[in-house]
């Protein structure tokens, strides 16, 4: 990648991030009323993360099946209120299990 | 409690944070390595944005000449959350804490130094400020691990590592919609749409990854917001 192409989208990334955070910080002083924008608000996280995650975890490893075992996983240990490292780390173990046991019955 | 105290007391709080944040940026890391960007960049990318989903949104989008459109529209949707908790918590502040101050630490707004600060009774600029050293740390330190380490692990090892992400994203989502139906349901709005983009030929081909996830999560939400509006709650994420 040309360098000017990496520091005009790093400016670009950098400064959006930057912005929409500290100018609603900055300068709000009042409650949003608004119960649209407020649920509108309130969903977005979730949704992002969500859109984010699905389907392209599912080839983020090199095999589709270790990825969805990972996935899978994840949820399972997830909903069950443990933190955010025992989750990645359980869906990581996951994902390296399936991939030693298909190389092995590959074999 | 003195300044001093508060400052401790925040960078105290903040180190389970920082530990979480290692391994995800390591992950990251990994990535960033992988589709080709240099250690330096990653740690760059870390160090100037501080956030899990829009990096990792920017860095796919970045192996793409002239995006630029594509790289704001995504990071405006992506991190849109921290405008809601930026409102959120500037309902809580000491009454110093304002003007430079929050120009300066409204920038470590991040989903885990938010839910941390937010539970305070009254949010001192001090116990901020101790509140976001340890996960600044953690994220630009895990980056630079992963993205040096990346090509010296197994490759097998770093595969599996590229999940460790979007284990956290997981991990965010999965607790609270379990909880919620009508959260579940704008949850499993957005997966359907997500695939669809991606499985449809005649959307894939005509919409980049990048603007497919802001399209989803827009349309998921404002349909949550329309149909099962949240009654006045904290409700940030």
């Amino acid at each position: 990648m040309e360098l000017k192409q990496f520091f005009t989208y790093l400016l670009v990334m950098a400064g959006s991030t930057y912005l929409i955070r500290a100018i609603p910080f900055a300068l709000m002083k009042k409650k949003i009323q608004n119960t649209f924008v407020r649920s509108f608000l309130h969903y977005i996280p979730y949704t992002v993360l969500t859109a984010m995650t699905f389907p392209a975890a599912l080839y983020a490893t090199n095999n589709l099946w270790a990825a969805a075992a990972g996935l899978l996983v994840a949820v399972l240990v997830a909903v069950r209120g443990k933190s955010l490292t025992v989750v990645a780390a359980c869906a990581c173990v996951s994902v390296l299990i399936v991939e030693l046991l298909l190389m092995q019955l590959g074999q | 409690m003195t300044a001093k105290q508060q400052f401790l007391r925040g960078l105290r709080f903040g180190v389970p944070i920082g530990l979480g944040y290692l391994s995800v940026s390591f992950s990251f890391g990994i990535m960033a390595v992988s589709i080709g960007f240099d250690w330096w960049q990653a740690v760059l990318v870390s160090m100037l944005n501080l956030t899990s989903a829009g990096q990792l949104a920017g860095i796919q989008i970045m192996v793409h000449p002239a995006q630029y459109a594509a790289m704001l529209i995504s990071q405006l949707t992506i991190n849109l959350r921290y405008s809601f908790m930026s409102i959120s918590l500037s309902q809580k502040t000491e009454k110093k804490f304002r003007g430079i101050y929050r120009w300066l630490l409204g920038f470590f707004m991040t989903d885990e130094i938010f839910a941390v600060a937010v539970s305070q009774k009254e949010v001192t600029r001090a116990l901020f400020a101790g509140l976001t050293v340890a996960p600044y740390f953690g994220w630009t330190f895990g980056t630079l691990l992963g993205a040096l380490l990346g090509n010296i692990l197994p490759n097998i090892v770093m595969n599996a590592l590229c999940l460790a992400i979007y284990g956290m994203f997981v991990a965010i989502v999965a607790p609270d919609a379990k909880k919620d139906l009508k959260l579940l349901t704008v949850v499993g709005i957005s997966l359907i749409l997500s695939g669809l983009f991606y499985y449809l030929p005649l959307l894939s081909r005509h919409v980049s990854a990048g603007l497919a996830v802001s399209i989803c999560a827009v349309l998921a939400a404002a349909a949550g917001a329309l149909f099962f509006p949240v009654r006045e709650t904290e409700g940030a994420a």
